[in-house]
């Protein structure tokens, strides 16, 4: 019998309800009918065609949470019509394809946020439409996880900025219209951080494309700032108060990455499954292994008690009460089960995980960039030591 | 011109059905069920009439057990105006369901009721023909084109050889094959809209239909398991298996 771990998971679960339902079959035909057919071709090609957004949005799963005035969609629509949207495209097990589409869901908040509202009007709409993409650009060549420690460095010269340095595995970093930058404006440390809207094309600004081990279809960049100009309206919130707006916008993230997480874990899963009942070895199918049971139990383990903490998370970010620390743990509690599930389910499929075109052979290579983005293992399990007290 | 689109509450297309140990039918406790794939395409040809401006309002309509206010939610969100559900836990037989839709075109008066060629979890292949027959309507069964204008309808239909076109007087009962349409998705906005449109309730007896089962379910039971092939040593022994074991010449 295949297996449907998805639909099974939402419906014993407190969190969802009927409207999640219905939003997880139209993005699951979607994945079907638009992603499935071409995704190999997409991660030989190193692209997702922009298309793609542009027939995301006319369902609505680039819209989710913005506001409606600048093409959004809030009403009735909370976090887990979010964490369902994720979950059901990681059902094409290529985690590059969520990277590819979804990096407004950080990068246009700043610009919601602080922007002139001429800005927000030229910039949001047609980055809701699919139809403009964006990119958040943080980690640096000197460094990723000590966001305190950017280099990248903005001076106000007239009444024009002049941005220097440089940023690199930035997701859609070439492909991407506007740039959402961290940059120090004042002293050393977090509170000299700013934010700013870099645009395509402005001079000084040029890009380089990097190859990766995995999300082959998202493109990743190095980028390079040399005199980038701009006008004093690309200064996104108060000068030096870029840090915390950053951060906080980060816990979104992380919740996503959690269930994320489970999600491949469980589409890895599926697939191996379906292999274990039809590959037969010694006369009999590999699922009649006790061997081979117990991996799928052991996976099934993981994978629940994780996705039962990132639900809560989820949870708690709704009601305004997150308890960070356990954010950071919840983060960690899903990669690792990712990383667990990528290798036995390697291992189920033997030699066949080893080959291109398999979602599993993905899912393996595509760990990484879950353990480590968004916060890498070892930074949130110290942080959350430390705001647990165990200091 | 008011359209009624009935749909179906099925086990999903996706599942693998298992008949229960006591043979008494399909297991359907935890099982994901969904809209009838034909009967999506009928919301969806109702729908696009609406939007071609045939059709002034879209009433999808299902006769089934309380949950089968998901499946007119559904019909909602793909763009139906509002829902109407008879509810029953009764097992609705085809003839129970188009003596409940007669009376609702009774009541309501639609001019035109399109509805799937069967449902998948049992296959009848009757209600559409049922109720245009109660009703003393014109019918087409299997529609892959529709056409309204002018008090008729043209309806295409996929038959061995070629396609066959039929001219009806309205009112009609289009009955939705395959080919007709390839239904939308319910985008997230309109999931959230669907919620907001009314959905009436009746039951059965509201409507003064019994919709006690005509039909006794004897045993269910698993396809025969297909046996495993063999290899055969030379032209002659195939010849010898065919002749002699299936029979085929």
């Amino acid at each position: 019998m295949a297996l449907n771990l998805f639909d099974q998971w939402r419906r014993q679960s407190p969190y969802y309800n009927d409207s999640h339902e219905e939003w997880a079959q139209t993005v699951r035909r979607f994945v079907e009918k638009e992603v499935n057919p071409h995704i190999n071709q997409w991660e030989d090609e190193e692209n997702v065609p922009l298309s793609l957004s542009v027939k995301a949005a006319e369902l609505g799963i680039i819209q989710m949470g913005f506001p409606e005035e600048y093409g959004g969609i809030t009403q009735g629509v909370d976090a887990f019509h979010g964490i369902v949207a994720g979950n059901e495209l990681a059902q094409c097990g290529a985690s590059g394809l969520v990277a590819a589409l979804m990096m407004h869901s950080v990068a246009l908040v700043p610009i919601l946020k602080f922007a002139s509202e001429a800005m927000k009007r030229r910039i949001a709409p047609e980055v809701l439409a699919g139809r403009k993409t964006m990119a958040i650009c943080l980690t640096e060549p000197s460094g990723g996880s000590d966001l305190a420690a950017v280099k990248t460095r903005a001076e106000k010269r007239g009444n024009k900025w002049v941005l220097n340095g440089s940023k690199t595995f930035i997701s859609n970093g070439m492909r991407a219209d506007y740039y959402t930058v961290v940059a120090r404006t004042g002293g050393p440390g977090a509170d000299g951080l700013s934010l700013f809207l870099v645009e395509k094309g402005m001079p000084g600004f040029t890009q380089h494309k990097m190859r990766k081990m995995g999300w082959h279809c998202s493109d990743t960049a190095t980028l390079f700032f040399d005199d980038v100009e701009l006008p004093p309206e690309n200064l996104l919130g108060p000068e030096n108060k870029g840090f915390l707006a950053t951060v906080k916008n980060l816990n979104n993230e992380r919740a996503g990455l959690a269930s994320g997480a489970c999600a491949y874990a469980r589409c890895a899963v599926e697939e191996a499954h379906e292999w274990a009942t039809q590959r037969e070895t010694f006369g009999k199918p590999l699922i009649k292994n006790q061997v081979i049971r117990h991996k799928f139990a052991e996976m099934m383990r993981h994978i629940s008690a994780s996705q039962a903490l990132a639900d809560l998370m989820v949870w708690q970010m709704m009601q305004d009460r997150l308890d960070i620390g356990m954010l950071s743990l919840a983060k960690v509690q899903s990669t690792r089960t990712l990383e667990l599930v990528a290798r036995e389910c390697a291992q189920i499929l033997g030699g066949a995980c080893f080959v291109r075109g398999c979602k599993i052979e993905r899912i393996y290579r595509d760990v990484r960039p879950h353990a480590i983005g968004g916060g890498s293992e070892e930074i949130m399990l110290d942080f959350a030591a430390r705001q647990m007290g165990f200091v | 011109m008011k359209v009624f689109v009935p749909v179906k509450r099925v086990v999903d297309y996706n599942v693998k059905v298992r008949v229960k140990s006591d043979g008494t039918g399909v297991d359907l406790a935890n099982v994901k069920m969904s809209m009838n794939p034909f009967d999506e395409i009928a919301i969806e040809e109702a729908v696009r009439l609406k939007e071609a401006g045939v059709a002034t309002e879209v009433v999808a309509i299902s006769c089934g057990t309380a949950a089968s206010q998901e499946t007119l939610r559904t019909a909602l969100a793909i763009g139906a105006d509002r829902a109407i559900l008879v509810e029953t836990d009764a097992d609705v037989q085809p003839l129970a369901v188009a003596k409940l839709l007669k009376a609702l075109v009774d009541k309501e008066g639609p001019q035109l009721v399109i509805l799937g060629k069967q449902a998948i979890d049992d296959d009848s292949n009757q209600t559409g023909q049922m109720l245009a027959a109660l009703l003393g309507w014109s019918q087409a069964t299997f529609a892959s084109k529709v056409v309204i204008a002018g008090g008729k309808a043209a309806v295409t239909r996929e038959v061995d050889g070629g396609l066959e076109t039929l001219e009806l007087t309205m009112p009609a009962v289009v009955t939705t094959d395959l080919r007709l349409n390839e239904p939308r998705y319910a985008t997230l906005p309109n999931i959230m809209k669907a919620k907001k449109k009314p959905l009436d309730t009746f039951k059965p007896a509201d409507l003064g239909v019994d919709v006690a089962p005509r039909l006794t379910t004897l045993k269910v039971v698993e396809p025969a398991k297909r046996q495993a092939g063999i290899k055969v040593a030379d032209v002659a022994q195939l010849l010898d298996k065919l002749k002699n074991e299936a029979k085929v010449i």
